[in-house]
This record gives C-alpha cells, sequence and structure tokens, in this order.
C-alpha cells in the first residue's frame, strides 16, 4: 500500500490562490443556505451509502490523487465528511441522539471552505472509488450533492465559477456563443468543404457540440459533418440548443444545469429530432443521456447517444465504411461516458471497423486512470500542480500499453492531455476518435 | 456476582433484551433510511434487464477486481480470514448450535473443539493485525472514530473470551462462560447502533449502486 510520489509539483502550475466564494450574502446565511442544500439531497439512497460506509479506506487506493501523493485527506470519502457530518446530525436514525448527546458537531462554515480544496480541486467524480469500495458506495453521487451544497453557500472555486457563472448567462462556458458558432459553422464549412448544415427547421438528428470542440478543435465540426454526409443523415445544428458542456453539473449549480439541459431538449423537440448526438464529451453524456430524463421530468421523446455509438451503430447498420488504419492505438475510456456511463463496447467496435491494433490499459475497458481533468477541475488553475502528479500516472499507463496513437472521445480529456503533454514534453498527443473515422471515411458515395 | 449468577443473567434477561433490542434497533435503524425519499430514475435504461444485471455486484464486490488487486488484496485476505474464523466459530461450536436450534428451529452438525478453537484463534490474531492497520495507517486513522474501536472490542471480547473458557484460562469455568456470553450480549445489543449494522447493509448498498450502474450498463 505504498503510495507513489514523484517530483513533478514545479510546472508552470498558478500557484496562488482563488477566491473561492461569491455572492455578498452574511456567512449564516450562507451556512444556511449550505445545509438546505444539503438536507435536499439527503434522501434514501445517499442515507443507505453514509450509513454503509465500515471506514476500510479502500477508496483512497483507487484515487489518483492518494496513490500519486500519498496524502490521507484524499481519501475519497474524507471528501464528503462535511455533508456526512450533516446527515448524521440532522437527517439519520439515531440524528436525536446525536443532537442530544452533542456526538455531532454542527458544520460550520469554515470547515466548508477548507473541504472547498477536497471536493472540487482533487475530485473529478471518476468513479474508480466507487468500484474499489467493498459496500458499493458510489462515492461520486456524494460528491456532487456536497458540490450543490458548496454552490448554494456560494463556495465553488472561482475558476470553476467563472465559467459556469458565463454559461448561465451567455449559454456557454468559454464564449462559444451563437455568434461564434456561426462564424466557425462558416469557416470549418468553407476550409473543409462540407455543408455544415445550421437552424434546420425539421431534421432527424439533432449534432451538439462542446464549446471546447468550438474554441479549440474546430476541426471537429468539419469531422461530424464529414460523417453524416458519408451516412447520409438527415441532420443539423441548433443555434437554440448547441452546447452540451454541462458546467452547472460540474460546479453544483442545480439550476444552471437544468436551464443547460432544457435547452437542448427543447432545441430537439422543435427540430422533431429522433435522435440526439452528443459530442466527444464525458459530462455533457451523463448531463443528457443519463440525468436529462430527470430534469425533463419524464422520458425524453428522443434517443439520446454519445458520438461513439453513433459511429459503432452506423457501422452496425453497414452505412458507415471506413478505410482500414492498422497503426498501433491505446483509447483512454473517458470516466463518464465508459466507467459512469456504460459505453465502453462502442469505441471497440470503432476500432475493430478500422482495422486498428487496439492495445487496452486496463483489464476492464472503462477502468484506466482518469487523466485528471474530468468534473472541472482542469479549469482550477491553482490545482494544477496537482493535477499534473495524477497526470503522471495515466501518461505512464498509456506508455506501458506501447501503443503509437492515443485516442480518446472526450474533448476535455484530450485539452487535459494537450496541457499535460506540455506540461512533461511528452510525445503523444491525444487524437480524436470521431476526427479520426472521418479521416478514413470509404470513398463509396 | 458470581459465576453462576453472572451465567444466568447473561443467557437470561440479559440474552433475551439483547436479542430484543437489537431486533428493534436494526428495525429502527433500516426504517430510518428507507423512510427518507426516494428519486425516481426516468433515463432510459441501457437495456430491459440491465439494472437487475447489476445485482450481480452484490457477490462479485466480495472479492476486489484485478485492477484493484496489488493495492488491497493483502488486508481483504486478513479480513476474509477475521471473518471466515469467526463464522466457523459461530456457526460450527455445537453449544452455539444448540442455542440457535432452540431459538429458530434450525440445526447442523458441529464441528470438533480443536477446529473451533483453530478457527477462533485465527480469527482474534486476524482482528489484532486489522486494529493494528487500523492505528497505523494515516488513511484508516484520520477515518476512525469511535465506533471503529468500540466496535473492534465488542466483536473482540467474545472471541477471546470463548477461548478462555474453552482451556479453562483466567476465571473459573462458569464465570469466564458467563463473561463470554455476557460479551456476545453487548454485541448483539451494539450491531444496530453503530457499524456491524454492514452485515445488513451490505446487499442494499451493493443492490442499489449494482441496480443503477446495471441501468447504465455500467462496470459493477
Amino acid at each position: 500500500m505504498s503510495a507513489t510520489t514523484i517530483d513533478t509539483a514545479t510546472g508552470p502550475g498558478k500557484l496562488e490562490p482563488s477566491a473561492g466564494r461569491q455572492g455578498t450574502f452574511p456567512d449564516a446565511k450562507r451556512l444556511e443556505y449550505a445545509m438546505t442544500s444539503f438536507l435536499q439531497d439527503l434522501g434514501a439512497t445517499a442515507a443507505l451509502y453514509l450509513e454503509a460506509c465500515v471506514h476500510c479506506g479502500q477508496c483512497a487506493e483507487a484515487c489518483h490523487y492518494y496513490v500519486q501523493t500519498g496524502d490521507p485527506k484524499y481519501t475519497p470519502i474524507w471528501k464528503i465528511e462535511p455533508l456526512k457530518k450533516a446527515y448524521k446530525r440532522h437527517v439519520g436514525p439515531f440524528s436525536f441522539f446525536y443532537r442530544l448527546l452533542g456526538l455531532k458537531k454542527a458544520v460550520t462554515l469554515a470547515e466548508l471552505e477548507s473541504w472547498q480544496e477536497l471536493i472540487y480541486d482533487s475530485c473529478t467524480m471518476c468513479g474508480r472509488c466507487a468500484l474499489v469500495c467493498p459496500m458499493g458506495i458510489d462515492i461520486p453521487s456524494l460528491v456532487l450533492a456536497a458540490r450543490h451544497g458548496m454552490q448554494a453557500a456560494g463556495l465553488v472555486p472561482r475558476d470553476l465559477w467563472e465559467p459556469t457563472d458565463r454559461a448561465n448567462r451567455e449559454g456557454s462556458p468559454l464564449g462559444a456563443t451563437k455568434e461564434v458558432l456561426k462564424e466557425r459553422i462558416a469557416w470549418v464549412s468553407d476550409e473543409h468543404s462540407v455543408e455544415i448544415p445550421l437552424d434546420r427547421d425539421r431534421a432527424d438528428v439533432l449534432v451538439t457540440v462542446s464549446s471546447v470542440e468550438i474554441m479549440k478543435y474546430p476541426t471537429s465540426l468539419a469531422a461530424i459533418a464529414k460523417v453524416m454526409r458519408h451516412v447520409g443523415a438527415s441532420w443539423t445544428f441548433r443555434s437554440d440548443g448547441y452546447e452540451a458542456t454541462n458546467f452547472g453539473l460540474l460546479a453544483g449549480d442545480r439550476k444552471g444545469q437544468r436551464d443547460a439541459t432544457m435547452r437542448l431538449i427543447n432545441a430537439a423537440i422543435a427540430v422533431n429530432a429522433k435522435v440526439v448526438i452528443l459530442p466527444e464529451c464525458g459530462h455533457a453524456y451523463q448531463a443528457l443521456r443519463w440525468v436529462g430524463a430527470n430534469v425533463y421530468g419524464k422520458a425524453l421523446p428522443f434517443r439520446v447517444l454519445h458520438i461513439s455509438e453513433f459511429l459503432a451503430q452506423e457501422i452496425r447498420a453497414g452505412r458507415l465504411t471506413l478505410k482500414t488504419d492498422p497503426r498501433s492505438m491505446t483509447f483512454h475510456d473517458p470516466c463518464q461516458v465508459a466507467r459512469r456511463g456504460g459505453v465502453s463496447g462502442a469505441p471497440r467496435e470503432i476500432f475493430r471497423a478500422l482495422g486498428a491494433d487496439l492495445r487496452e490499459m486496463s483489464r476492464t475497458p472503462g477502468l484506466n486512470w482518469c487523466c485528471g481533468g474530468g468534473g472541472g477541475v482542469i479549469t482550477v488553475h491553482h490545482a494544477d500542480p496537482l493535477r499534473y502528479r495524477v497526470f503522471h500516472l495515466k501518461m505512464q499507463q498509456v506508455e506501458e500499453t506501447g501503443a503509437d496513437v492515443l485516442v480518446s472521445s472526450c474533448s476535455n480529456c484530450r485539452l487535459t492531455f494537450d496541457d499535460g503533454q506540455a506540461h512533461f514534453h511528452w510525445d503523444k498527443t491525444a487524437q480524436s476518435l470521431l476526427e479520426i473515422v472521418a479521416n478514413n471515411l470509404a470513398e463509396t458515395h | 456476582m458470581n459465576g453462576a449468577s453472572l451465567l444466568d443473567f447473561a443467557r437470561g434477561p440479559a440474552f433475551e433484551a439483547a436479542l430484543a433490542i437489537m431486533t428493534f434497533g436494526i428495525a429502527w435503524r433500516l426504517a430510518g433510511i428507507f423512510a427518507l425519499a426516494r428519486s425516481v430514475d426516468r433515463s432510459e435504461p441501457r437495456s430491459r434487464f440491465s439494472g437487475l444485471r447489476g445485482l450481480r455486484i452484490i457477490l462479485s464486490r466480495s472479492w476486489p477486481r484485478a485492477e484493484f488487486r496489488e493495492r488491497v488484496l493483502e488486508w481483504d485476505i486478513v479480513g476474509y480470514l477475521f471473518h471466515i474464523g469467526y463464522a466457523v466459530a459461530f456457526l460450527g461450536y455445537a453449544p452455539h448450535i444448540l442455542l440457535i436450534r432452540n431459538l429458530f428451529g434450525l440445526r447442523w452438525p458441529g464441528l470438533p473443539g480443536g477446529i473451533i478453537a483453530f478457527a477462533a484463534g485465527v480469527s482474534a490474531a486476524s482482528l489484532l493485525a486489522l486494529l493494528g492497520h487500523r492505528l497505523s495507517s494515516p488513511v484508516l486513522r484520520q477515518l476512525s472514530n469511535f465506533d471503529d474501536y468500540f466496535t473492534w472490542l465488542v466483536t473482540f471480547a467474545p472471541l477471546v473470551t470463548g477461548l478462555m473458557a474453552y482451556y479453562g484460562i483466567g476465571a473459573d469455568f462458569q464465570l469466564m462462560l458467563g463473561l463470554h456470553i455476557f460479551s456476545a450480549d453487548i454485541l448483539f445489543v451494539w450491531l444496530p447502533f453503530g457499524k456491524l449494522m454492514h452485515v445488513i447493509l451490505l446487499v442494499f448498498s451493493r443492490g442499489t449502486t449494482g441496480a443503477a450502474y446495471g441501468r447504465r450498463g455500467a462496470p459493477v
């Protein structure tokens, strides 16, 4: 059980702390809002998890933050200690005795503030901890509940709150407004000689996009357009529902999360879409595929597919045919798509169709290490030195496969890989699975 | 209180009270959990029975996945030695079986005393090792509270007093047996209030996660 320690904390990480408070309401109110939010999330499922923990500490052994630092504060179940304390004191079956005998003190604002780095900076909600827990506790769902409380109290790290707030105001966290989308589409369409439909009234397929793709990897817009042209789909982007990233989910902002989800749902309904395709973005898949119907309040009137699921479906149907790309490749399963989303078979079908020499990172698809950038962590710059330490673990895992090409299907993972590559002067660049497919379309039309 | 009166008390009124408190406590704790609001998941399941398939976690999570074994298996094995030794000593010893038969009408053949003593010894040694691990591991020290140490004590006490009574160590047989049964009474009383409750919650917590992950088609 020794923890690996490496000296990687000397990079260009910005060490000055970000201000981690929003709003101007008094401290007592902050605490009250946090507690109200905690109690809202402490239903039977959370209660069962909090009651079931036997303090075995095994979750630490699955967490990249603990494994890389050996610091016990990164033990996953410890990251939600304030939530657990609130539960024991106010909700649990013996809460009366805890209060009467003073066995559990009330959570304080100072505690919440000191837990901010554990709830936000050092948890990507990647879910490896949930797969080692002998009691089967889904710790990421508890971290999410803790984030809800922190957001209600105005205690989100500034670097994460800013894009969340921007998304609430502009519809996109990274400035990918409707106008920017239109400009990008016009440019990419011209550059790659491919039609990219926008704002059609009717389409079978609504394609959505991540603002990371719009701003950093616009080639992916051409890639999806080429694939859709190849398979002959009736599809469109919609300027009233294109942004699939959901910073509300990451920050713990319930309203922001709901608004972002409803924009997509309403756009899909407006075009009478049968299918909504989510981009190469992990948490976008979580937000719409698994939480969307719960936000909507009923079953969604369309199917929701991650782009890799769509590609695999089209390959199976014989509409998508590919040229062979026999290079040795390894695939980084995005946590929220594979481990927590259930999509691990589809990418492998695509690699088979490409004739690629796939070299797995873990025995069970989806159990690979997280890149360290998920859960909004990549936005929190004062946590960069820590993020590089956990990225080192990912880098080692990739190298151990001996594959020539590193592929993923999450633009946020890709961003994290690009950043880590620059930091460590690594020779591997993460490729997009969608773009590899788009570059290998067989000439059948 | 001499040995005979302690023995009478421990296996008489104290035992009955312990079982009553245990039963009531378990019901109270389960009701306290399951009476809370439960949200309905409206997402479309990965496939029709995928949620049910996820319930295999109830058994499969009893052994760590290959990806985690390097870091957790050794202490899992010690944990298993403790649990198996405890179960053999509890369920295999003829006087215990007699007690269970009187309570529930179930019976099965007992194991020789030597095997019981060996199992109890292995269990006690494993418990000591687990306590040492809890005290020496920074992660476990941080997580541990009164419940962890008190539960350890009430779990350890019946093992030690049972072994002492069996080998005639310490006090006279009646007193040792009285202490043994009384320590078991305390164990039963404590079960619903601390982490021992995992023997019951285990199925529910694993099952809840298994159903949710299975619904998504995610690995459990």
